[in-house]
C-alpha cells in the first residue's frame, strides 16, 4: 500500500510538470469572460426550447464572451435553481402562474424578463389524413359522431383522447365531462409517446385525437390540425371542475434569476431583448430534431443567416 | 382450495358491486393529504436559507460533494478552464484506469477496461462516460464507507436490523422520480443531488449483503474462535470480516450496478453523465443516438461488473499465489512508468487529450441502429399491435376490472385473505398496514390498476424465466449465448428502448408491461438458471437412469428441486417489475407511474406524486412480504 | 470386531496401570475440573422446569407439555489432573451440550463448574475470556479452522488474540506444528489439507496455548476409520508427551474404551454410569449400558480383577505373578503357557488366582455370544 502511494506521488509529480506540447498554446488567455462570466441557461425538455436556448447561448458566447452552461432540467426544477444560483434564465416559459406566484411574488428569487415572441397554442389535434377524410371533424360538436373510430384497447367502449407529457397542465378530463363527449382520456405519459402515436397514425392512416401544442418541431414533420373547442374567454378556465372552453394562447416569456438581473451582466441585456417568431423557432428546432444537427451548430447556422435580428438583440 | 374459494367470493362480489366504492381520483384533484404535502414542501422551501441545519449541515454536504465531483471532472473529463481539455486527457485516463485495474484485477480485466474506455471515445461520449463513472464512484465510495459498518451493525444486533430493514426497503422500492424533487429541495440541482440520489438507491445492496455475509460465516468457526477467548472485536476483525470478504465484494459489485443505473436517471436533475444524451435523444425520438449512448452504459456496466468480479477472485488467489512476488512488483512498476508517460503526453499534446480527434464510429452506428429499428418496427408493428389488442382484451382488461372496479373493501378483504392463506398472520398484518397507507394517501383505484399490471407482468416474467432459465440451466451453450443479452436488458436505460416499444405496441398499458418484462426477466431468468444448475447431478442422473424423458426430468426433478430459486425469482421479478412502474407511466401505463412523473413535473401535483410514490412503496413491501413468507412456508413443508 | 493393539510405547506395564489408577483416584479428591448438578434446558421459561416433576418426564412428553428440551440433566463429575475423561452417548444424548457448558459456550441453566478452583458459572466475561485463552482449549468435530489463514497462523491464533509477541508465537506455533506431525505444511491453507491433517491443525491450535484442560468434541467423527485410528493413537501419544487433562466427547464406544481413564455414559441428558472401561464392561449399570457393551471383545477390556477367583483348596500357588489391572488379553499368553494358575497380586497381598479355564471362558464367550 505504501508502495502504491509512493508511485502515485511520483506520478502526480510528473503530472504537475508543465509540458511543452500544443495544449499550452491552445489554452491561451480566456476569451473575455471578465465582463460576462458564467451564464447558466436551463434547458427544459422540449426541442423548441432547446432551439431558443442555444441561439441565445451561442450569441452570448461568441459576441459577449460568456462562459455558457446548459443545464437540462424540468421546469419546476429549473425554477428552484434560480434561488440557489444554479440557473440564470428560463428562456421559454409557458404560463406557470403557480410558479410565478411562488418564485417571483413570494420568494423574489426570479423575475419576468418579458415575452420572447413565441406564442404557445395548446389543444386537441388530429393527423392531417383524418381532416381530409372527415372534413367536419375539426369542430368539437361533431366529435361524438366519430367517437367510435377512436376506440382502442385502452379506452374500452368510448373514444380515446390521448393526453401527453406529464409536464403539461391539462383540463382534458373535465373538458370531456363538461362537453358531454363520448371519450375517455388515456395518458400517453411522455412527449415521445405522443409524437410516436401521431407519427404512426399519419403513416398508417389510423384514427387518433390527442393533446398537442405549438410551437413544436414535430409540426414541421406532420402538420397536425387543431380541433376547434368552445373558444377561450377570460376566466372560463378558473374552476378546473367546470371548465368547458379551449386552452388560452400563451404569450411565452422569459424568466430570469433576480440575482442575474441585478448583476449587470451583458447576458441579461441580451436575454431581455431576445425575441423571435414561432417560425424562427420551428426552423431551428427542425435543424435539430429532423436534420440531426448539433444544437450549437443549428444555432450558429440560424445566427449566421439572420444577422439583422441578432444585431437587434445586441442593441 | 382455499384460494379457489376466495376467488369465487371475489367474483361474486364483483358481479354484485362492480363500479361501487372504487375510490377513483381525478387527474387534477388533490386529497387533503396530498395538499398537505404540497404545503410542507412550500414551507420547507421557504425555510431553506434561514434554517441552520439546512444551511450548515446539508449545505456543507452539498458543497463538499459538488467540489469533489467538479474537481474530479476538471481532472479527468471536463475542460479545466483555461485549458481546452481536462487536466488529464483521454490517453492518460485510459492509462491510469488500466494500471489500477491491472493492480487489482489482472491482465484480462485490464484489456477489457482499455477497450471499453476507448469505445467511449470512439463512440463520441468520452466526457459523458467519465462523468458517469465519477458520479457512480463517488456514490459507491460513500455507500461502502457507510454501508459496511451498517451491515456489520445489522449482523450483530436484532434491533438495528429491525430498524434498518424497512428503511432499506423504502430506499429500494421508492421510485426515484418521487424523491428526486425533495432531494433537489435539499441539495439543489447538480452533482451533489445526483450523488445523493444515486447513494439512496445504491446503498441497500452493500448493507444487506454485508450483513448476510457476516451472518452466514460458518458457525463452527465462530464457536471455535470464541472458545479460544476471542473478544467480539477480534472475532469481527480476524474471523468474520476475512471470511465474509468475498460476499462483501459481491455486495459492492451489486451496489456499483445499482449506482450506475441510478446515476443515469439522475440526469433529470442535472447529474452529469450519459443519462443526458439518452434523455435528449428521447425528445427527438432519435433512436440511433439513444442506442449509442445506451450502448456506452451497457459497456460500462459490463466492464465494471467483470472487473470487480475479477478483483474479488484475485483477492482470493493472490493470497496464496506461489509465483514470485518480485516479478509482479516489477510489472507494476513498469506499468506505473508507462501510465505516467501517458499522463504526461495527455497533458501536453492535443492528440492525446482531445477524444474528438479519435475516429468517430458513433454517428454511423447511430444511423445503422436507427434504420434497423425503423425497418423492424415498420415490418412488425401490425403483428405486434394485434398481439397487444388480443392480450389486453382477453387478459388485462378483465383482470383490471376485477381489481379496480370492485369495491375497495372487497379487494382489501381478498388481499388480506390471500396473504393469510399464503403466508400466515405476519404478512397479513403487513398487508393490512400497507393497504391502510394506500387508502390513506388517497390513490386506491390507481394503485389497483398498477397492481394489475404488476401482477400480469410478473406472471409473464416467470413464464420467460422458467422457459429460458431451464434452457440455460441445462445447456452451457445457451447460457453463453443469452447471458450478454440479459446483462444488456438489465443495464440499458429503459429510455433507450421506449421508442421502439412505442412504435411496436403504441401507447398502452401493454407497452408498460413489455418494458417491465425487458427489465425484470433477466434477473428472474438468471436466478432460475442458477437454481436448475444447482440441482444435484446425481439426482438428475438417477432420474435419467430410471428412464425419465427430458420433459419428465425437467418437470418432476429439476423444477421441483429448484423451487427455492423459482420463489426467489418470483420475488425479485415482482420487485423489479414494480421499479418499472414509473417508466411504464411514460409509455401509457397511466395510474401510479404517471402520477409520480407528473408530480415531478408540475408544481401543484408535487404532493400527489409523492403520495403515489408512497403507494408504490406500500405495494412493494406488501407483495415482497407475502411472497417471502409464502416461500418460507413452502420451504418448510 | 477387532481392535488394533496400540503401539508398543503406549502399552503400559502392569504395575504402571495400577499405579496410575491409584494416583488418579487419589488426585480426584482435589479435582482439576469439578462439575456439580449441571442442567441445561432449552426453550422459553426453561428455568421453570428444574426441580419440578416435569424434569423427569420423557423428552417427548416434556416437549409437548412445555416446549422445552432438557439437554443436560443434573450431571456431576470430577476429573483429576492428567486424567482422560470420556463422555459417551448417542446423538441427542446431550454430550455436546455438556462439553459446551463447561466453558459456557452454551450458558448452563443451573449447576456449578469449577476449573482449577475457579468457579466458571459466576465468572465475568473478562474472566471467562482469560480462562478460554489460557486454561481450557477445545477441539471441534468440524475443525473450525480459519480458511483465510495458513496453517501456522491458524495454530498461532490463540496466542495472537491474547497478545503474545509475533516472534514468540511463531516459534511456539512451529513447535506445535512439528509436535502434531505437520512439519512442512506450515504455509498451506486448510482447504489444501486432508480431513485428518486439518484436525491435526485443530489439535496443534488447542495445544499452542498450553492449556491445563483440553476439551474434545467428537473430534474424529468426521474422519475415515483408518485416519480416525491414527488420530486416536496420536492423542494417546500426545497425552503421554504433554500429559494434559482431557475431556473427550464421542459416540464411539471403542474410542471411549481405548482412550478413557474413565467413561461417563449419558442417555437423554442424564448420567447413566461413570467408571473405568473395565467397570463399564464388567458391571454395566443397566440394560441400556449392557446392550451397548455387548459387542465389545471383553478380553480386550476386562482386567484380571474381573476374572480372578479365590484359590481352591490345594491349588498350586506357584504360577506367575500378575497385577489386578492387567487386561485379560495381555495376561492370556502367560496364563495359558503356565501349568499353574497365575496369582493376582497387589503389593504383597494375594487377591486371587486365574487359570487357563478362567481366561478361555472370557475369550470363548466373546466369540459365541
Amino acid at each position: 500500500m505504501a508502495r502504491l502511494a509512493a508511485l502515485m506521488a511520483a506520478g502526480s509529480l510528473l503530472v504537475s510538470a508543465c509540458g511543452g506540447g500544443d495544449i499550452e498554446e491552445a489554452a491561451g488567455p480566456s476569451e473575455g469572460g471578465e465582463e460576462c462570466g458564467d451564464f447558466d441557461i436551463a434547458i427544459n425538455p422540449w426541442v423548441g426550447y432547446e432551439a431558443s436556448a442555444h441561439v441565445v447561448g451561442y450569441v452570448a458566447a461568441t459576441e459577449l464572451g460568456c462562459n455558457v452552461e446548459y443545464k437540462s432540467l424540468k421546469e419546476e426544477v429549473a425554477w428552484q435553481g434560480f434561488g440557489s444560483g444554479e440557473v440564470d434564465v428560463v428562456i421559454e416559459n409557458w404560463g406557470h402562474e403557480d410558479l410565478k406566484a411562488k418564485y417571483i411574488d413570494e420568494q423574489g428569487t426570479a423575475q419576468d424578463a418579458g415575452p420572447n415572441g413565441n406564442v404557445g397554442v395548446i389543444g386537441w389535434f388530429l393527423p392531417p389524413w383524418m381532416v381530409e377524410e372527415y372534413p367536419d371533424i375539426t369542430e368539437w360538436e361533431n366529435l361524438n359522431t366519430y367517437a367510435e373510430l377512436f376506440r382502442t384497447s385502452e379506452s374500452g367502449d368510448k373514444g380515446q383522447l390521448l393526453d401527453g407529457d406529464p409536464s403539461f397542465v391539462t383540463n382534458d378530463e373535465a373538458l370531456v365531462e363538461n362537453l358531454d363527449l363520448n371519450f375517455t382520456v388515456v395518458y400517453a405519459g411522455s412527449e415521445p409517446a405522443l409524437i410516436q402515436a401521431f407519427r404512426a397514425a399519419e403513416e398508417n392512416r389510423e384514427p387518433l385525437i390527442g393533446y398537442f401544442y405549438a410551437p413544436q418541431w414535430f409540426l414541421a414533420e406532420v402538420p397536425l390540425v387543431k380541433v376547434n373547442l368552445p373558444p377561450y374567454e377570460e376566466g372560463c378556465d378558473a374552476d378546473p371542475e367546470t371548465v368547458a372552453c379551449d386552452y388560452p394562447e400563451y404569450i411565452l416569456d422569459k424568466i430570469v434569476a433576480t440575482d442575474f438581473a441585478e448583476s449587470g451582466s451583458p447576458a441579461y441585456d441580451l436575454v431581455a431583448s431576445f425575441e423571435w417568431t414561432n417560425d424562427d423557432q420551428n426552423l431551428v428546432a427542425k435543424y435539430i430534431a429532423e436534420d440531426g444537427m448539433d444544437p450549437e451548430d443549428a444555432a450558429q447556422q440560424w445566427v449566421e443567416d439572420n444577422p439583422d435580428v441578432v444585431a437587434g438583440w445586441l442593441g | 382450495m382455499l384460494l379457489g374459494a376466495i376467488l369465487g367470493i371475489w367474483l361474486l362480489g364483483w358481479l354484485l358491486f362492480e363500479g361501487v366504492a372504487t375510490l377513483p381520483l381525478g387527474r387534477a384533484t388533490l386529497t387533503g393529504f396530498q395538499t398537505r404535502l404540497n404545503e410542507l414542501r412550500d414551507s420547507f422551501d421557504a425555510a431553506r436559507d434561514s434554517n441552520v441545519f439546512l444551511d450548515v449541515v446539508v449545505g456543507g454536504i452539498r458543497d463538499a460533494l459538488d467540489a469533489f465531483v467538479v474537481g474530479a471532472q476538471d481532472l479527468l473529463s471536463q475542460a479545466a478552464f483555461p485549458r481546452p481539455v481536462p487536466q488529464v486527457g483521454w490517453l492518460g485516463v485510459v492509462a491510469l484506469f488500466a494500471w489500477v485495474t491491472y493492480a487489482l484485477a489482472g491482465v484480462r480485466s485490464t484489456i477489457l477496461v482499455v477497450l471499453s474506455l476507448l469505445s467511449f471515445g470512439v463512440l463520441g461520449y468520452w466526457s459523458e462516460s467519465i462523468d458517469l463513472l465519477i458520479v457512480t464512484f463517488t456514490a459507491v465510495l460513500i455507500a461502502v464507507l457507510v454501508g459496511i459498518p451498517l451491515g456489520i451493525a445489522m449482523s450483530r444486533s436484532r434491533t438495528v436490523t429491525a430498524v434498518a430493514t424497512p428503511v432499506l426497503d423504502v430506499m429500494q422500492t421508492m421510485p426515484s422520480f418521487a424523491y428526486l424533487l425533495p432531494l433537489v429541495l435539499l441539495f439543489s440541482i447538480g452533482p451533489s443531488a445526483a450523488v445523493v440520489a444515486t447513494l439512496i438507491y445504491a446503498l441497500p445492496p452493500v448493507v444487506r449483503i454485508t450483513a448476510h455475509g457476516l451472518r452466514t460465516v460458518a458457525a463452527s468457526t465462530i464457536e471455535a474462535t470464541t472458545s479460544m477467548g476471542s473478544t467480539r472485536t477480534q472475532l469481527l476483525r480476524k474471523v468474520q470480516l476475512p471470511m465474509a470478504k468475498r460476499t462483501i465484494i459481491v455486495g459492492v459489485n451489486q451496489t456499483i450496478m445499482a449506482a450506475l443505473s441510478m446515476a443515469t436517471i439522475a440526469a433529470l436533475i442535472d447529474g452529469p453523465g450519459l443519462g443526458e444524451p439518452v434523455i435528449q435523444a428521447l425528445q427527438t425520438l432519435d433512436i440511433g443516438t439513444a442506442f449509442v449512448s445506451g450502448l456506452c452504459i451497457v459497456i460500462m456496466a459490463i466492464m465494471l461488473d467483470r472487473a470487480t468480479t475479477a478483483a474479488s477472485q484475485r483477492a482470493e488467489s493472490e493470497r496464496r499465489a506461489t509465483r514470485d512476488p518480485r516479478r509482479r512488483r516489477i510489472a507494476l512498476g513498469a506499468g506505473a512508468v508507462l501510465a505516467a508517460v501517458a499522463v504526461y503526453l495527455s497533458r501536453s499534446y492535443l492528440w492525446a487529450a482531445d477524444p474528438s480527434r479519435l475516429p468517430d464510429l458513433g454517428r454511423p452506428l447511430a444511423d445503422v441502429a436507427g434504420t434497423a429499428t425503423d425497418w423492424f418496427t415498420d415490418t412488425f408493428s401490425a403483428v405486434t399491435g394485434a398481439i397487444k389488442d388480443g392480450f389486453t382484451y382477453a387478459l388485462l382488461n378483465p383482470f383490471q376490472s376485477l381489481l379496480a372496479d370492485s369495491p375497495w373493501w372487497l379487494v382489501a378483504a381478498v388481499l388480506l385473505a390471500v396473504a393469510f392463506v399464503l403466508g400466515g398472520w405476519r404478512p397479513t398484518v403487513t398487508t393490512a398496514v400497507c393497504l391502510a397507507v394506500i387508502f390513506g394517501v388517497g390513490l386506491w383505484q390507481d394503485t389497483m390498476v398498477t397492481l394489475t399490471m404488476t401482477l400480469v407482468a410478473t406472471v409473464m416474467v416467470m413464464l420467460l424465466a422458467v422457459v429460458f432459465g431451464v434452457w440455460m440451466g441445462r445447456s452451457k451453450r445457451a447460457d453463453t449465448a443469452f447471458r450478454p443479452l440479459l446483462d444488456a436488458g438489465q443495464t440499458i436505460p429503459p429510455f433507450v428502448y421506449l421508442v421502439p416499444a412505442l412504435a411496436l405496441f403504441g401507447t398502452s398499458r401493454f407497452t408498460a408491461i413489455v418494458a417491465a418484462i425487458v427489465y425484470a426477466a433477466p434477473v428472474a431468468i438468471k436466478l432460475v438458471a442458477d437454481g436448475i444448475r444447482g440441482v444435484s447431478p446425481t439426482t438428475v442422473e438417477a432420474a435419467t437412469s430410471a428412464g425419465s424423458s427430458t420433459i419428465q426430468v425437467i418437470s418432476k426433478v429439476q423444477l421441483p428441486m429448484a423451487r427455492n430459486a423459482l420463489v426467489l425469482a418470483a420475488n425479485q421479478g415482482l420487485l423489479y417489475v414494480l421499479s418499472m412502474v414509473v417508466i411504464g407511466g411514460l409509455v401509457g401505463g397511466g395510474a401510479l407511474g404517471y402520477t409520480v412523473v407528473s408530480g415531478f413535473s408540475q408544481a401543484q401535483l408535487f404532493g400527489k406524486g409523492l403520495a403515489a410514490g408512497i403507494a408504490i412503496v406500500a405495494l412493494g413491501i406488501m407483495l415482497d412480504r407475502i411472497t417471502q413468507h409464502a416461500a418460507a412456508r413452502s420451504g418448510r413443508r | 470386531m477387532s481392535t488394533q493393539a496400540p503401539p508398543a510405547a503406549t502399552v503400559p506395564g502392569q504395575d504402571e496401570v495400577s499405579a496410575r489408577i491409584a494416583r488418579l483416584d487419589e488426585a480426584r479428591r482435589n479435582p482439576l475440573l469439578h462439575v456439580e448438578g449441571l442442567w441445561k434446558v432449552f426453550g422459553t421459561k426453561s428455568d421453570r422446569i428444574i426441580g419440578t416433576p416435569d424434569a423427569d418426564l420423557p423428552r417427548r412428553e416434556l416437549m409437548a407439555k412445555t416446549g422445552c428440551v432438557v439437554a443436560v440433566k443434573d450431571v456431576s463429575f470430577d476429573v483429576a489432573p492428567g486424567e482422560v475423561f470420556v463422555v459417551m452417548g448417542l446423538s441427542g444424548s446431550g454430550k455436546s451440550t455438556l462439553v459446551r457448558c463447561l466453558t459456557r459456550l452454551i450458558e448452563p441453566s443451573a449447576g456449578q463448574v469449577t476449573v482449577a478452583g475457579q468457579d466458571i458459572t459466576s465468572a465475568t466475561d473478562a474472566q471467562l475470556r482469560e480462562l478460554r485463552r489460557k486454561h481450557v482449549a477445545m477441539v471441534f468435530q468440524h475443525f473450525g479452522l480459519l480458511p483465510h489463514r495458513r496453517v501456522i497462523d491458524n495454530v498461532a491464533y490463540g496466542l495472537e488474540i491474547r497478545g503474545d509477541g509475533k516472534a514468540e508465537r511463531r516459534e511456539r506455533a512451529q513447535e506445535m506444528v512439528d509436535l502434531v506431525g505437520l512439519s512442512g505444511n506450515e504455509d498451506s491453507y486448510p482447504d489444501q489439507l486432508s480431513g485428518g491433517m486439518q484436525q491435526r491443525v485443530g489439535l496443534a491450535r488447542a495445544l499452542a496455548v498450553d492449556p491445563s484442560v483440553l476439551l474434545f468434541d467428537e473430534p474424529f467423527s468426521a474422519l475415515d476409520p483408518l485416519i480416525r485410528r491414527d488420530m486416536q493413537n496420536e492423542v494417546i501419544r500426545l497425552h503421554h508427551e504433554v500429559g494434559k487433562t482431557m475431556v473427550f466427547i464421542t459416540h464411539d464406544l471403542q474410542e471411549a474404551l481405548k482412550l478413557g481413564d474413565r467413561i461417563l455414559i449419558m442417555r437423554d441428558g442424564a448420567m447413566v454410569q461413570v467408571g473405568r472401561p473395565d467397570e463399564v464392561v464388567g458391571a454395566p449399570a443397566d440394560d441400556y449400558v449392557r446392550d451397548f457393551v455387548s459387542e465389545v471383545p471383553r478380553s480386550h477390556v476386562l482386567t484380571l480383577r474381573w476374572v480372578m477367583r479365590d484359590p481352591r483348596p490345594g491349588e498350586s500357588l506357584e504360577g506367575p505373578v500378575m497385577g489386578p489391572d492387567t487386561v485379560v488379553k495381555n495376561a492370556a499368553h502367560k496364563v495359558l503357557a503356565s501349568v499353574h494358575p497365575a496369582r493376582v497380586v497387589s503389593g504383597d497381598r494375594l487377591l486371587g488366582v486365574v487359570d487357563r479355564e478362567d481366561i478361555l471362558r472370557v475369550i470363548v464367550a466373546e466369540e459365541s455370544p
